[in-house]
Parts: structure tokens; C-alpha cells; sequence
């Protein structure tokens, strides 16, 4: 026995087994296995117990992957470029009938405000279900996104912060509007439901506006007027929900 | 294929072979890897480039398998399935014998944290410190629990503890 004033511990009884254990002690354990028969057999035990394992669940390695397994990405629409396009002229279509219920419900608001709506639910459908690249600029680099799209909006825009609600800005991207360009920024949950919130400029109408709502199939939009901006907020949410969202963030624009 | 399809699959055979382990049933446990991939690929966008992406991949389906033995545990359909429904790869059972089949049967009877932890040191071989990271407990958890959970085997396995599930059915 080299090592007199070494007690074998429990964790280091594991380690040895599994050949996790620290090097420095490598000498000083195996002197006192040599001397104790007992944890010998233990570290046996155990040790074939990882082999029985192996020889139970590693054919499982080599089994072929069943195609659902292989290919995950296909049911994400960036990897079938022509179920996107299907896509966007089924929106288009939506965003149509949209259009048009909320111009038959809501006679005397103006187009302005319904095109913000239409565009808005049209951008959410395309962008959210994207697995990949949900948004340009990611929420980590939040202050260049701001600027950036500030800059691109030409008025200074604020991001709102939706954490009391449960949702965390995923980031955000430019888009073209019918009025030049528009902002949205994304965000999601921890169940991975998305929001968007749909910024564009107002052509400098000034006008403000009360909260409008419309929904077409899951997808439930809140839209206003405010200042230089328009604002649509689209989330596959009930209403009540979503009206407190974008109560959250009518006042985190307007503190 | 680009970059970040390679990365996950390559831990896609991995990932199999620990499902396997959870329920057995080749055809849930495939499920359980598809959840788990699904969701991987939802959320990939949260995961820190650089950081230990078996890691991330085996937490999920750690959460996942979690939720499902949550939401099942009011109806035990594995206790009733047919012993030949089991998908136990045979050639290990010809090759290896009655060992191999009482270690199926003994880790059922273990505890699940303990269970969990016995799979990824001694079949993932991962290290103590990632086993930790994916079942997000402390690393000295991770030890008492390996240290219980081998013996209660071992004892299992001698016959010391049968099973008392088994035996009042």
C-alpha cells in the first residue's frame, strides 16, 4: 500500500467504473481496490452492467432510420420551396376574402387601415411557420435591429418587451408594405406559439385609432393607428388573449 | 443537405437507441424521437452555437418523455403489452441470453431519475457533468442516483429485490 491516507469515496468508486475519475487519483484508488475485494467486485458489477446494456440497445444503432426520422426538415416548408408558394397564393386568396369581409363589416374605416391588416396577417402566415430563418435579425442583437428598421422606417421605432405575457422576441425583418417599407418582429413562447407584430409607416396621416380586430381561419389580428405607425399584432390566439398582448403593447409604445 | 441538418442527424441513431430504452416499443419510441427532432428543429434558433449539441438534443427528449409518463402514469398501458409486442432487437437476446432479457425487465422496475441516469452513463457514456446538464439537476444528484440506482439493480438483477409491482399482479 503506497497510499495510506487515501478512504476510497463512493463518487470515486463510480468514476473509476465509468473511467470518469480525475488521474490524480487513478494510483491511489486502484492501490486500495487491490486491498479491498469487496469494491473490486462491486466496480465488476457495475462494469457489466454497462456491458449488458450495450449488448441490449446497441443493435438499435444499427437498424435503418425509418424516413420519418431522416428527414424531419420536409415537414418544414423552407425545404419544399413549391409548398411555400402554395402557400402564399393561399394567403393571398385568405388575405382577400379578408380584405373584403372587413370591408363589407367595417364600412367607413378607411382602406389604409385594412390593407395594414391584410398585409399584416399575409406576413405572419408566411413568416412564422418558418423553422429555419423566422426573422433576419435575431433578438440577441436587438439594438441593431432597432436601429436598423428605425432607420429603414424613417421614424425611430421601439421594440416592446412581451415577457410578462409569456412570449420572448425571437428578432425581426423587413418587409416591403404598401407604403414603402415595414417592419416585423417576431416573437414566440415557451410552447413555441408565435406572434407577430406588423409595423408600418402611415403615409404621415397622423390620424389615431381605436383597437380594430378581425380573424380569418386561426389567425386573429388587432390593429390600430398610432402616430406615424401602423400596428398589427396576428397570433393564433383567442381573442381575449390576444387583446391583452396588444393592450401590453400599446402601452409599452406609449409609456 | 446543409450543415445543421448533418449535425442533428448524425445523433439521430443515438437518440433511437436511448428511446428504446425509455418505452421499448420500436414504434413509440420512434415517436418519441420524432417529438423530439420536431422540436429540435422548431427551437434551433435558442441553441447556443458551440454548446453540446447531444446534450440539448437528449434534454428535450429527457422534458418530453417526462411530460408523457406524467400524462400516462393514470394508465400504465406498458404494463399490459404483450411480451412478444416488445421490440427487443433479437439478435442481442440470442446472442447474450437471459442476461440481456432480465436487464429489460429489471429496468423497468427501477425508479425513472434513476433509470435515466444508469442509460446515459453506462449506455450514452456521457460524462457526469453532461448528464447533469440534460436532466438539469446538481452533479452530486447525478452521483447519489448512479450509486443507488446500480445497486438497486445489481439487486434486482440477483433476485434480492423482486420486483413488487410485478409480484402482486
Amino acid at each position: 500500500m503506497s497510499n495510506t491516507t487515501y478512504t476510497l469515496t463512493e463518487a470515486d468508486l463510480q468514476a473509476y467504473t465509468d473511467g470518469q475519475l480525475d488521474p490524480l487519483r487513478l494510483a491511489a484508488v486502484e492501490a486500495w481496490l487491490a486491498n479491498h475485494r469487496d469494491d473490486t467486485e462491486r466496480v465488476a458489477t457495475y462494469r457489466q452492467q454497462n456491458a449488458t446494456l450495450h449488448a441490449l440497445l446497441d443493435p438499435v444503432l444499427n437498424e435503418a432510420i425509418p424516413q420519418r426520422l431522416t428527414r424531419p426538415q420536409r415537414k418544414t416548408w423552407n425545404s419544399f420551396p413549391q409548398l411555400r408558394y402554395a402557400a402564399v397564393a393561399v394567403w393571398l386568396v385568405i388575405g382577400g376574402t379578408l380584405g373584403w369581409f372587413m370591408h363589407g363589416a367595417q364600412e367607413g374605416h378607411s382602406a389604409a387601415a385594412m390593407t395594414l391588416a391584410h398585409q399584416a396577417v399575409l406576413a405572419h402566415a408566411i413568416y412564422t411557420p418558418e423553422v429555419r430563418h423566422p426573422v433576419e435579425v435575431g433578438a440577441d442583437q436587438e439594438a441593431h435591429l432597432t436601429a436598423w428598421l428605425s432607420k429603414r422606417l424613417g421614424s425611430p421605432l421601439k421594440v416592446p418587451h412581451l415577457g410578462a405575457t409569456g412570449f420572448e422576441l425571437v428578432g425581426g425583418r423587413l418587409l416591403p408594405g404598401s407604403n414603402g417599407p415595414a417592419a416585423q418582429f417576431m416573437y414566440q413562447d415557451a410552447r413555441g406559439q408565435r406572434l407577430t407584430l406588423y409595423v408600418r409607416t402611415d403615409n404621415g396621416s397622423n390620424q389615431e385609432t381605436a383597437f380594430r380586430y378581425a380573424r380569418e381561419k386561426n389567425i386573429g389580428v388587432f390593429y390600430w393607428i398610432d402616430g406615424p405607425f401602423g400596428y398589427a399584432l396576428s397570433g393564433d390566439l383567442e381573442k381575449p388573449e390576444l387583446l391583452r398582448v396588444a393592450q401590453l403593447v400599446y402601452q409599452q409604445l406609449n409609456p | 443537405m446543409n450543415e445543421t441538418d448533418r449535425l442533428i442527424e448524425e445523433h439521430i441513431p443515438r437518440l433511437r437507441r436511448y428511446a428504446r430504452s425509455l418505452v421499448w416499443e420500436r414504434g413509440r419510441a420512434d415517436d418519441l424521437v420524432q417529438d423530439t427532432l420536431e422540436r429540435a428543429w422548431g427551437r434551433f434558433h435558442l441553441w447556443r452555437r458551440g454548446s453540446d449539441l447531444r446534450a440539448w438534443l437528449f434534454s428535450i427528449m429527457h422534458n418530453i418523455h417526462a411530460n408523457d409518463v406524467r400524462a400516462n402514469c393514470a394508465t400504465p398501458a406498458q404494463q399490459s403489452l404483450d411480451e412478444n409486442e416488445l421490440d427487443i432487437p433479437v439478435r442481442a437476446t440470442q446472442e447474450y441470453g437471459l442476461e440481456v432479457r432480465d436487464m429489460q425487465a429489471a429496468l423497468d422496475c427501477l425508479p425513472v431519475e434513476q433509470r435515466e441516469i444508469l442509460l446515459l452513463v453506462g449506455l450514452e457514456e456521457m460524462r457526469y457533468e453532461e448528464v447533469a446538464k440534460v436532466l438539469n439537476v446538481p452533479v452530486g444528484t447525478v452521483m447519489s442516483r448512479l450509486s443507488r440506482g446500480r445497486e438497486h439493480l445489481h439487486q434486482i438483477m440477483a433476485g434480492k429485490a423482486m420486483p413488487e409491482l410485478r409480484v402482486m399482479k
